[in-house]
């Protein structure tokens, strides 16, 4: 049983269902992505795993616990980080502050922490005494994503991670990102960038109307020809 | 020589009429902007009840002001209010917890648009006025008992030998020295301590700071407990350095919004830088230049009238002027604060 599992969850924001039957699951050290064409409901699947969505059916587990009543700060404390697509780092205050105030629930010491999320992002050590809003789209991706990992997550939720930065620094953010998995997390991203995401993908899962289409390894959704004709473009 | 003793003499004159009280006034401008600031960065909302709540302090610490010195305490050459600040704290945050317990957390949690708490404090506001009247009444009220001049005008005119006189009040020392240890601890608090960052946080991007497992509620509470804080100290200084009467606190809400909206609201540095552009507008506009020029020119250039810009009745409308131009031409202010 993989570690963080939403199980035929079905479910929107109070109107209509969003979401119909739709099963997502991240083990860790591994790295889920979910794609799928503009309204299918990506970033609102990853959502109701984080509990801010109303669930008609469906549960949510994480590590075997039921977690579908937890509000999203219990869930943090949970271990599941988030970094949401936009406004996800606090701009008026420096890239330090940033990575203190992810690790606000923590009362232990934070330094060592601090220290692995520079190594992971060295460019962070160099510019930590500046205001993250004055970063670049990149930069601020990596303050964004050192600041969900402060908490020592089991779970790291991605909401478009790589949206409006170039080519190059979203190869590099993909590096990062595979580097984090290496060190036992669980990655769960939504990603605008099909192909790029799925090749550094363990699992994907092709979503359409809020329900799974595809689900298989990154590697076999790319050889897939139906998968590359209707979702790839090609 | 007689050139440069006209200079002094003139110096001595500007700062003894516009420098002295400008910088007092200032103090207390900022102290209340502060205030103002606060709460609209981490609650926001524009708080109109703000004038309203530095009265209420103010009260409470006068009734334990004349307590105490029913009592026999004393603590000259300083005010006995000095001594009755705490307690009026105190009592003015219980009170504003309890305002925004019953009034704020119910619009807070039904999420509802900003105009709409604006306009809730407006109903705080003039409830507060009426508890403020029904208590210790809408007249003058004097409470300041501690020595009254540190230097006084003859004083300063036999030690240099000008002809114009520099007066400094203890309450203006006081309010200077107050305002200065209250800014210092406050940024104090927001840039290094745990709670402040957590307000910071908060302020900047409320989704984010949940998200990091920022209590709102604690937020929200010690927000207005600084803020009441603020306006209780704020409060007692102008009281001391002018007197105190309800209504001239409920007037002194334009010039508080204006010095924060001036220095760019949200924004703690704006918000004293603000105070004092306030302050000084006012005062040097409303002051009569007449004696300064005698002093420094030549007799066939002096004006005929008082060369006062603005009569002091209307000195409300500088206030008023500094609040139109910044909102028309910089919205944001001088320290890029939010847009309202």
């Amino acid at each position: 049983m993989s570690y963080l599992i939403g199980e035929n969850i079905t479910g929107g924001y109070g109107g209509m269902d969003i979401l119909n039957d739709l099963t997502i699951s991240v083990d860790k050290g591994e790295i889920a992505v979910i794609v799928g064409p503009n309204g299918a409901g990506k970033s609102t699947a990853m959502k109701a795993l984080l509990g801010m969505l109303d669930l008609r059916k469906g549960k949510v587990l994480l590590g075997g616990k039921d977690i579908t009543n937890l509000t999203p700060q219990a869930r943090v404390g949970e271990g599941i980080a988030f970094v949401p697509q936009t406004q996800n780092v606090f701009t008026s205050m420096t890239v330090q502050e940033n990575l203190e105030m992810g690790a606000f629930l923590r009362c232990d010491d934070i330094t060592e922490t601090m220290e692995q999320i520079y190594e992971l992002f060295p460019i962070l050590k160099t510019k930590r005494k500046q205001a993250a809003g004055e970063l670049s789209g990149g930069q601020r991706q990596q303050v964004a994503v050192g600041r969900a990992m402060m908490t020592q997550p089991s779970v790291l939720m991605l909401d478009e991670p790589t949206a409006g930065v170039s080519p190059i620094v979203m190869d590099e953010l993909f590096d990062r990102i595979i580097e984090v998995r290496n060190t036992g997390v669980a990655v769960l991203m939504v990603e605008q960038n099909a192909r790029q995401a799925l090749e550094i993908a363990d699992r994907g899962y092709v979503l359409v109307t809020g329900s799974n289409r595809f689900t298989d390894t990154g590697a076999a959704l790319l050889a897939d020809p139906e998968v590359r004709k209707s979702f790839l473009g090609g | 020589m007689p050139e440069s003793m006209e200079i002094l003499n003139a110096l001595t004159l500007f700062a003894n009429f516009v420098l002295v009280p400008g910088l007092a006034y200032g103090s207390q401008l900022a102290l209340g902007a502060l205030g103002v600031t606060l709460v609209f960065g981490i609650l926001r909302f524009a708080n109109f009840a703000h004038g309203d709540l530095m009265a209420f302090g103010t009260m409470v610490t006068i009734l334990v002001t004349w307590w105490l010195q029913s009592m026999g305490v004393s603590i000259s050459p300083l005010p006995t209010a000095l001594l009755a600040l705490p307690i009026g704290i105190l009592v003015t945050a219980i009170f504003s917890i309890l305002v925004d317990r019953s009034v704020f957390r119910f619009y807070r949690i039904k999420k509802s648009a900003p105009v709409i708490l604006t306009i809730a404090s407006i109903g705080v506001m003039f409830m507060m006025n009426a508890i403020v009247r029904f208590v210790i009444g809408p007249n003058d009220q004097q409470f300041y008992d501690g020595d009254k001049f540190l230097l006084g005008a003859r004083e300063f005119k036999k030690m240099t030998g000008l002809d114009e006189g520099l007066s400094i009040r203890y309450t203006q020392v006081l309010t200077l020295a107050v305002t200065i240890l209250v800014v210092i601890a406050l940024f104090w608090f927001l840039q290094r301590s745990r709670t402040g960052k957590a307000m910071r946080a908060f302020s900047d991007n409320e989704n984010l700071a949940l998200l990091s497992g920022i209590n709102p509620d604690r937020v929200v509470l010690i927000t207005w407990i600084i803020a009441a804080a603020l306006a209780t100290t704020a409060g007692v200084l102008y009281g001391m350095d002018k007197s105190f009467k309800p209504f001239t606190y409920f007037q002194l809400l334009l010039p508080i919004f204006a010095a924060a909206i001036v220095g760019g609201i949200g924004h703690p540095v704006g918000a004293v830088v603000g105070g004092y552009v306030v302050a000084f507008s006012e005062v040097m506009v409303t002051y009569a230049y007449k004696k300064v020029f005698i002093y420094i020119f030549p007799e066939n250039w002096q004006p005929d009238g008082l060369a006062q810009l603005l009569s002091t009745d209307y000195k409300f409308a500088v206030s008023f002027i500094i609040l139109v131009v910044v909102l028309l031409i910089r919205p944001t202010g001088l320290f890029k604060g939010k847009v309202i």
